[in-house]
C-alpha cells in the first residue's frame, strides 16, 4: 500500500508538465493529423476527403513542381544542400581555425552573436545589405563599384532562394562554431603531438585524427540543422513573404499561407503532416542517442 | 583542454593563410550588424543619399529614428510586451520541466521509461501541428486577448527539451548524495528543492538563457497566438512595420536593433551559460 502511494506521489511530478503536453501538444496533433483528411473549409472540420489534399498539395506547382524543380518542397531540399552545407563549412572552417590563434574568444564571440539575434532582425539586416539601390545596399554598393548594375536579389525569382539562404547561413553558422569548437577542444593533445611527431602535417593530423573523433558531434549538427531547414518560417516570411509569386516558399509557409491567409484547414494541416513525417527519420537518428542515460552511470 | 598543441606545433609553419582567413570572415560576419546600426543613427535624408560605409566622410549621427519608433510606432509598448511574454515563458517551462525531469531521473513510477522516450519524441512536432486546434481552445476560453495563452503555449512546447536537458543533467549527480537525503527522511519534494535545485544551477541557466532568448526573438507563435495588437511583441511589431515601411531603412533600422540589443546583452553578460546550453542541447 505504502509503496503504491509513493510510486503515485513520483507521478505526481510528472503530472503538470505531462497536463500541458497533452492539451497542447499530443491532442491538437491528432486534431491536424484529422484535419489533414477534411476539407477544413474555414479552420472546421467539414467534410472527411480522404488523401484529397495531400494529391492537392502534390499537385499545386508552388508545393511541388517537379516539370521546372521549383515550389515549396524543392526550395527546402535546396535549403538542405546549402544552408546545412555551408553551415558546417564556415562553422568547421571558423572552429578548427580560431582553435590555433591567440584572439579565439574574440573570433568566437562575433560568430555567436548572431545566434542570439532574432530571425526578424537578422532579415532586416540583411534587407539593408541586398537593398537594391547602389547608394543603400552594400552588397550592390560593392558591385557598382566593380562595374556592375545593381541587382534586386530579393525580386527575382532566380536570387531570391540563395539571398535568405545566405542570410540564414550568417546567423546560423555560430551553432556550428559553437559545438564544434568545444568538440575540437576536447580532442587529448597527447594524440595529435604524437601523429606530429611521427611526421603528419598539421592537416593531415586535424583529418586523421581530429575530424573522426568529431564525428558525432557534426553529426548531430547536421541533426539539429536539418530540423531547423523542415521548420523555417520567420526569415522567409520577414524578406520576401514566400516571394516574388510564391517562388520562395517553404513547407511552413505554405503551411502559413494555406491556413492563415486562405482558411483553408485541410490543405493547411497537410503541409503540417508532410512536415512531421519529414522530422521523424530526421530525429529518429538522435532519439536513439537518448536511450543509454540512466542514473549513476 | 587547450589547441595549445596544435598551436605550437603549428607555430612553425605559415599562419598568415589562418589570420587572412579568420579576419575575411569575421569582416563578413561584422558588416551587415554594423551596417544596420550605423543606419539606424542617421538621418533619413543621408540614409537615401549615400551608403552607410561612408559615414566616416561626413558623420552626422541622431537618435532622431529611435525616438520615432518608439513614441510614434509603439514600440516602447512592443518592448514591455516583449518583456511581459518572455519571463513568464522563460519561467514557467523550466519550474514544469525540472520536477518532472527530476522525477524521470530519480524517483520510480510505472511507465516512466516510456513516458520520458514519448516526451523526448513530441520534439519533432512542430507548432504548425497544434496552431489551429489551439487557436481554437483559446478563442473558446479567450486566452488569447491577454498573455496567458502565449504563456502556455511557449511553455507547452519549451517542455520536451527543458525535460529532456534537465533529466539528463540530474541523472549525472551523485547517487550517494540523493539517496543520503533518502535515508535522513527528506521528502522527495525537499530532496528536489534543497539539493538538486541548487547543484544544478549551471544547468538551470543555461536553460533559462536558451529559452529566454528562444521566446524573445520568435515570430510565428507570437504572430498567431497574440491576436490583441495592444499586446504584441517587438518580433511582431517589427515583422508589422516590414509592409507599411517595406524600404524605409530609417525606420526598420531602429526597430531591428530595438529588437536584438536585449538578446545581445544578454548573450554578452551571459555567453558562458549560452554556449552550455547550446551545447548540451546538440551534443547531448
Amino acid at each position: 500500500m505504502k509503496s503504491t502511494r509513493h510510486k503515485v506521489g513520483a507521478f505526481l511530478f510528472t503530472l503538470p508538465a505531462l497536463l500541458l503536453l497533452l492539451v497542447f501538444l499530443v491532442y491538437p496533433a491528432i486534431l491536424t493529423v484529422r484535419m489533414s483528411l477534411d476539407t477544413g473549409a474555414g479552420l472546421r472540420l467539414t467534410k472527411f476527403v480522404g488523401l484529397d489534399n495531400f494529391r492537392q498539395l502534390s499537385n499545386d506547382r508552388l508545393f511541388l513542381d517537379l516539370g521546372s524543380m521549383s515550389g515549396a518542397v524543392i526550395n527546402n531540399a535546396l535549403w538542405l544542400v546549402l544552408y546545412v552545407g555551408s553551415c558546417l563549412g564556415f562553422g568547421l572552417l571558423v572552429a578548427a581555425l580560431a582553435d590555433r590563434v591567440s584572439y579565439e574568444r574574440i573570433v568566437k564571440t562575433i560568430f555567436f552573436a548572431p545566434l542570439a539575434i532574432a530571425a526578424t532582425a537578422a532579415g532586416v539586416i540583411w534587407l539593408l545589405v541586398y537593398a537594391p539601390q547602389a547608394n543603400i545596399g552594400i552588397l550592390n554598393g560593392i558591385l557598382g563599384a566593380a562595374g556592375v548594375d545593381p541587382v534586386g536579389w530579393l525580386g527575382l525569382r532566380l536570387t531570391v532562394n540563395y539571398a535568405i539562404i545566405a542570410a540564414a547561413v550568417w546567423a546560423g553558422t555560430g551553432l556550428v562554431v559553437v559545438i564544434l569548437s568545444a568538440a575540437i577542444k576536447a580532442v587529448p593533445d597527447e594524440l595529435i603531438e604524437a601523429a606530429m611527431l611521427d611526421g603528419a602535417s598539421p592537416r593531415q593530423s586535424f583529418r586523421h585524427i581530429v575530424m573522426p573523433l568529431i564525428a558525432i558531434p557534426i553529426s548531430v549538427v547536421v541533426v539539429t540543422l536539418a530540423i531547423s531547414v523542415i521548420k523555417v518560417f520567420d526569415i522567409v516570411y520577414v524578406m520576401s513573404h514566400g516571394g516574388p509569386s510564391g517562388a520562395s516558399r517553404v513547407i511552413g509557409y505554405t503551411y502559413y499561407v494555406q491556413t492563415f491567409e486562405l482558411d483553408r484547414g485541410g490543405p493547411g494541416a497537410a503541409a503540417a503532416v508532410v512536415m512531421i513525417l519529414v522530422t521523424i527519420p530526421i530525429m529518429m537518428l538522435n532519439v536513439r542517442r537518448f536511450q543509454g542515460q540512466e542514473p549513476g552511470q | 583542454m587547450s589547441g595549445s598543441a596544435l598551436a605550437n606545433l603549428k607555430s612553425g609553419g605559415r599562419r598568415w593563410p589562418i589570420h587572412l582567413t579568420l579576419l575575411v570572415l569575421s569582416v563578413i560576419w561584422i558588416l551587415p550588424v554594423l551596417g544596420v546600426t550605423i543606419t539606424s543613427l542617421r538621418r533619413p535624408a543621408d540614409i537615401s543619399a549615400t551608403g552607410w560605409w561612408t559615414v566616416l566622410q561626413d558623420p552626422r549621427l541622431t537618435l532622431d529614428n529611435y525616438a520615432n519608433v518608439i513614441n510614434s510606432l509603439g514600440f516602447g509598448k512592443a518592448f514591455l510586451n516583449s518583456i511581459l511574454i518572455t519571463v513568464p515563458s522563460t519561467v514557467l517551462p523550466i519550474a514544469i520541466g525540472s520536477l518532472a525531469a527530476f522525477a524521470f531521473a530519480w524517483l520510480r513510477f510505472w511507465g516512466r521509461r516510456t513516458l520520458f522516450l514519448i516526451v523526448v519524441a513530441l520534439m519533432v512536432l512542430p507548432v504548425q501541428a497544434g496552431f489551429v486546434p489551439i487557436l481554437q481552445m483559446f478563442s473558446a476560453l479567450g486566452l488569447n486577448r491577454w498573455y496567458v495563452g502565449i504563456w502556455l503555449a511557449h511553455t507547452a512546447f519549451a517542455l520536451p527539451f527543458a525535460i529532456f536537458l534537465l533529466r539528463g543533467f540530474f541523472v549525472q549527480l551523485p547517487r550517494e548524495l540523493l539517496e543520503s537525503a533518502q535515508i535522513d527522511g527528506a521528502s522527495r519534494l525537499r530532496t528536489f528543492w534543497q539539493i538538486v535545485i541548487p547543484l544544478s544551477r549551471p544547468a538551470l541557466a543555461s536553460l533559462a538563457v536558451f529559452q529566454f532568448l528562444w521566446v524573445w526573438n520568435e515570430l510565428l507563435m507570437n504572430l498567431i497566438f497574440v491576436s490583441n495588437g495592444d499586446l504584441q511583441p517587438l518580433t511582431v511589431h517589427t515583422a508589422a512595420l516590414l509592409s507599411t515601411y517595406g524600404q524605409q531603412f530609417d525606420i526598420l533600422s531602429a526597430s531591428a536593433v530595438l529588437l536584438m540589443i536585449v538578446p545581445l546583452l544578454v548573450f554578452l553578460a551571459l555567453q558562458r551559460y549560452f554556449v552550455r546550453g547550446i551545447v548540451a542541447g546538440a551534443v547531448k
